[in-house]
């Protein structure tokens, strides 16, 4: 009996569906404060002064520990960043609107609201830095192999673009939410909230207010979206428990969507001059590319990653001989910027892919075709790339990506995608079809760690580090622990995030669940069958070897009255039983640890159809492929769910959002009036080709992530179908293509 | 007379460990009326700050982000018989409580400008809320019911403690918001004159349901294939809906006179440029809309 591949219902939806999900602003305690924070109404400025309105309990930076600023989760390159860190609240000056200034608590949050906007703050202002290349520049590296010079001074061809990549972001369902309480009894300090990496946040607090971790619990929460942005560690992040941990009262504080536009990590915002060099058949010599990353106001948690991911992913799935990236990172007066779902792999992938489309026109090859040509072959994988990125080395481990290219045709053409290209065409609509492939990468470690419990009922228990994030990760590990332990997936409960339950997760990012958590649950799954195995050997008086299990019983193979269920071997395993050693530990239950050494790479292709009014310049996007390899489904529907979720985020940063800001650095869209997320009526008929043909060789399940994979050629593919529709020679530019921008191009006609 | 006071946080009770309220807006009061004079009343005693509300779809919005903090609100959705379309000596009559949705499901002989032209308005909630009064009385520029008042050059019925007056549409927009109706004034109907059949609005936004990025809207009265008489009323294209200066009388109805009539709309505008959209793109857009509007105004 395997749970593996089924298409079980999500564990999580009865719960979810009926109401009973347990978010951030559900939860509350008797005699909380409710925190509001005062933002920065300028970009730059120096701080002179922050008024304490009558009555008001107002916190500034004069209040809080000195030094206190949010580190940087993944260190990459060597980089030093210390002098980018953002305070938990500005001490001299400003560098964004929606930069904490101080904190206000009371009683109600309507009162803490009004009491804010009583708090004046004076700030003297400052010079404004809006354009990323006049910002301050915190980083620059490089990264490459083979000699670019050389491929590019033997080429027939070289093919040079300049493409945009427009600032835009996560914006999930609910916003961010925070409450922190001091149990009495324990002198814990409870937290509810932290949705990402619970782990990693516990123990920078912990180190923050100067208490040992285990201090501190993070408790398992619902969270309404993730993607990226929501559970980093933020400045609210350490003001909330600080707060609760000093004046031992709870405190409570929920994220209004106004304040989420400016305060969540922003991300994409990045130039690129990139050209690629062939040979007169078409064959790519070298691949450069320069690019200026825009990082907002302060290096946060994320450090440099986007940036270096950008870079490290860049040359995707195609045989690249020499590439050289260089990237500088600069520091402007806007939100600061973190990740966002395919990070720097939408960025790289819209670049790349909108460069072949141009180099298939001038080369005089159909795009299609030059792609197939330039791509790695399965017999050339596993493919080693000498760079690093994320601290390992960049080694392509499975998979045939002309085989996914030439089945994503197949299927576009089998489900009419060129046939109704062509009519529309024919009735004199600037139709296009857009093809992109690209690389993704998932499965980041270092590690994961599960338990995996069975008690006397037979129920069994998975304390994982991953997080739900509305991904249907307990559905996941429910199906790989009760593949390996060959029971009901209905009998097994998934508790995900909470520090105490599982004191060392890695927690949920990076498309790391399934592979990393996945792989951990199953180690410690496998560890409690054998060890289950073990004692109905003694319990049964038979050799292991002698023994099968079927179904949940561990029996006697070929005698079939003669066997013992999980609960019996559990029952078996408690202190005082007969059937344990003097020093054997007692309970059915295992901790194991899965560790990565290199990533897993997913990849696949997009291919999009839209239909362009050469009037106003609007995409209608009318049908949308994604096909994908993902190793192993262990559950179909979800890897479906993720790619159609993925897609509708991918048409938004493709058409219509953006983060605008004018010259004084005021955010333009602070509103969804402004932040154009697309709605169900943008989001087009999405046709969805799961591949299972290259297992991950990396992990125990075979299984390469896939929450990443819908959204990361939904720009290439639609800037290609767009200059497919226009008949454009040069590239599309910038991303997003407002209709505003496609107009333009319609009467440039470049 | 129904009065609840949403009190100011700080007059707020003790008991508050187990209850907080967890509105947006700054502190007013809420009132009810029940009839015109009653809302007359109570907002000549409430003074200037307070306002009326109506379906809500735009004055609680603008409340919760607090760029509106009336001091008092008096509801008048409660106020019977101001829910109707109703015909009369060739012309239309619409009552100030009367639903978009309402408008946009009623067919009404000669006006089926009024219930094409409904869905464009925001989304099925919002148009279930939102009334024909208060979107004249918000006086958005591109509010679609704003502009069509213009363009059928219908008549802004008020009703106020110096009793009631009517005010032609083309005289009732003042800009960005403003509008002829005093604070003390209630919208009670707005008046059509005459049916337009050959009548249309278009508009462009990028996304189904925002507000227009360029509405442009056209009345003709045709013989045959010529044009007797024309009418182009835009919005987003500045402050308040613009009657274009292009009269078409004389011409042919055909795609050339629509063409040429576009292009000579967007020559006259000048608008105004923001985050979604330049003044040049809305020329661009002002072009192919007028085009638009005519060719299915004579269709
Ligand atoms: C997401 C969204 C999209 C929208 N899209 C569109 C759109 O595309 N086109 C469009 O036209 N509108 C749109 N709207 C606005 C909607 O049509 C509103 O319903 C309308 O603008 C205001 O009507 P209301 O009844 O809701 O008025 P309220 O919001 O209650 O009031 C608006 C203003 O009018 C005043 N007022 C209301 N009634 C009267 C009256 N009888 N006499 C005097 N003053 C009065 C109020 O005091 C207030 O100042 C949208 C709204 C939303 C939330």
């Amino acid at each position: 009996m395997t749970s593996i591949g089924e298409r079980l219902a999500r564990k999580e939806d009865p719960r979810l569906l009926r109401g009973l999900g347990r978010f951030g602003d559900d939860q509350d305690r008797p005699g909380q404060l409710w925190m509001r924070v005062v933002r920065s109404p300028l970009a730059h400025g120096r701080l002179v002064s922050i008024s304490k309105p009558e009555g008001a309990h107002v916190i500034t930076a004069e209040d809080v520990p000195p030094g206190v600023r949010i580190p940087v989760r993944l260190k990459v390159q060597g980089i030093d960043l210390d002098d980018h860190l953002q305070p938990v609240l500005a001490a001299d000056e400003v560098r964004y609107v929606g930069e904490p200034v101080a904190v206000v608590l009371a009683d109600d949050p309507y009162e803490a609201e009004d009491l804010a906007e009583l708090v004046q703050v004076d700030i003297e202002e400052l010079p404004v830095t809006v354009d990323t290349a006049d910002g301050t520049q915190a980083a620059e590296f490089e990264l490459g192999y083979g000699d670019v010079e050389a491929a590019f001074g033997e080429a027939g061809h070289v093919v040079r673009i300049e493409f945009e990549v427009g600032r835009h972001s996560a914006v999930p369902l609910e916003p961010r939410a925070l409450l922190a309480d001091v149990d009495p009894a324990s002198g814990a300090l409870q937290i509810f909230g932290m949705t990402k990496v619970p782990v990693f946040n516990r123990d920078v607090l912990a180190t923050m207010l100067g208490i040992d971790e285990n201090l501190i619990h993070v408790h398992a929460m619902d969270a309404g979206g993730g993607f990226g942005v929501r559970g980093e560690f933020y400045p609210e992040d350490f003001l909330v428990p600080w707060l609760a941990w000093t004046l031992r009262r709870p405190v409570k504080w929920v994220e209004d969507r106004a304040e989420h536009l400016v305060a969540v990590n922003h991300s994409r915002q990045q130039k690129h001059v990139i050209s690629a060099a062939f040979d007169n058949e078409g064959t790519l010599l070298g691949l450069k590319d320069d690019v200026l990353h825009d990082n907002g106001a302060y290096a946060r948690t994320h450090g440099i990653i986007v940036p270096e991911l950008t870079l490290a992913m860049l040359p995707g799935p195609y045989r690249v001989p020499a590439f050289h990236g260089r990237v500088r990172v600069m520091l402007t007066n806007k939100t600061p910027c973190g990740t966002y779902r395919a990070p720097g792999r939408f960025e790289g992938t819209s670049v790349r892919e909108q460069l072949l489309d141009v180099a298939a026109d001038q080369l005089g090859i159909d795009r299609v075709e030059l792609r197939r040509k330039n791509l790695l072959t399965a017999d050339e994988l596993p493919h080693t790339r000498a760079m690093s990125t994320l601290g390992t080395d960049v080694v392509l481990d499975s998979g045939d990506y002309p085989g996914l290219l030439d089945k994503a045709m197949v299927e576009a053409d089998r489900l009419g995608y060129l046939s109704r290209l062509e009519s529309l065409r024919a009735q004199g609509h600037a139709a296009g079809l857009g093809v992109a492939m690209f690389l993704e990468k998932s499965g980041l470690g270092p590690q994961e760690t599960a338990d995996v419990t069975v008690s006397t009922s037979g129920a069994v228990r998975v304390h994982s580090g991953g997080t739900s994030l509305g991904q249907g990760i307990e559905t996941i590990l429910a199906q790989v622990t009760a593949d390996a332990l060959d029971i009901d997936p209905a009998v097994v409960t998934v508790i995900n995030g909470d520090t105490v339950l599982q004191p060392f997760g890695g927690g949920s990012w990076a498309s790391r669940s399934t592979v990393v958590g996945g792989s951990a649950v199953h180690r410690a799954a496998v560890a409690v069958r054998e060890r289950a195995v073990r004692m109905a050997s003694r319990m049964l008086e038979v050799a292991e070897e002698d023994l099968e299990i079927k179904a949940g019983m561990i029996g006697v193979r070929g005698a079939p009255g003669s066997s013992v269920s999980y609960a019996d071997v559990a029952k078996a395993c408690r202190p005082g039983s007969p059937y344990l050693g003097p020093d054997e530990p007692a309970g059915l239950t295992a901790r194991r640890r899965f560790e990565v050494e290199h990533m897993t790479y997913p990849y696949g292709v997009h291919v999009a159809l839209v239909d362009v009014d050469t009037g106003t310049g609007h995409v209608e996007v009318l049908r949308y492929l994604v096909a994908y390899e993902v190793g192993r489904a262990i559950n179909p529907t979800l890897v479906e769910g993720q790619l159609l979720g993925g897609v509708a985020q991918g048409v938004g940063g493709a058409l219509l959002e953006e983060f605008r800001y004018d010259e004084a650095g005021q955010p333009q869209a602070v509103t969804f009036m402004d932040y154009l997320m697309p709605t169900a009526a943008e989001v087009p008929r999405i046709d969805v080709l799961v591949a299972q043909d290259a297992p991950a060789p990396g992990n125990p399940l075979g299984v390469k992530g896939a929450g990443e994979g819908g959204l990361t050629a939904a720009g290439a593919v639609i800037a290609g179908a767009i200059r497919d529709a226009l008949g454009l020679t040069g590239s599309v530019g910038r991303l997003p293509m407002t209709a505003e921008r496609v107009r333009g191009l319609i009467e440039e006609g470049t | 007379m129904v009065k609840y006071d949403i009190p100011s946080s700080s007059e707020r009770s003790e008991d508050k460990d187990t209850e907080w309220s967890v509105v947006k807006p700054a502190a007013f009061t809420y009132h009810r009326a029940y009839d015109v004079n009653d809302t007359i009343a109570q907002l000549a005693e409430l003074g200037p700050d307070a306002k009326i509300l109506a379906g809500g779809q735009s004055l609680v919005a603008m409340m919760n982000f607090r760029l509106a903090r009336p001091s008092a609100l008096v509801d008048i959705t409660r106020i019977g018989g101001l829910d109707f379309l109703a015909k009369d000596a060739g012309g239309l009559r619409i009552g100030a409580l009367t639903r978009h949705r309402t408008v946009e499901t009623t067919k009404v002989d000669g006006f089926e400008v009024l219930s094409k032209a409904a869905r464009w308005i925001g989304h099925y909630p919002i148009r279930c809320r939102g009334t024909f009064g208060g979107s004249i009385a918000h006086g958005d520029s591109t509010a679609e019911w704003c502009l069509l008042t213009v363009l059928l050059e219908a008549w802004i019925v008020l009703q106020g403690p110096r009793g009631r007056r009517e005010v032609p549409a083309t005289e009732f927009f003042h800009g960005f918001f403003m509008t002829a109706a005093e604070p003390d004034e209630m919208i009670v109907e707005v008046r059509f004159p005459r049916p337009a059949p050959h009548a249309a609005l278009t508009e462009f936004s990028q996304r189904q349901g925002d507000f227009a990025v360029v509405a442009a809207s056209a009345r003709l009265d045709l013989a045959e294939n010529e044009i007797l008489t024309s009418r182009i009323v835009l919005g987003g294209v500045g402050p308040q809906p613009a009657v274009v200066d292009v009269d078409l009388a004389g011409q042919p109805a055909n795609e050339e006179t629509w063409r040429a009539a576009g292009e000579a709309a967007a020559a006259q505008v000048d608008p105004p440029s923001d985050g979604h959209g330049s003044g040049a793109y809305r020329k661009k857009l002002t072009a192919t809309l007028v085009a638009r509007a005519l060719a299915e105004a004579a269709a």
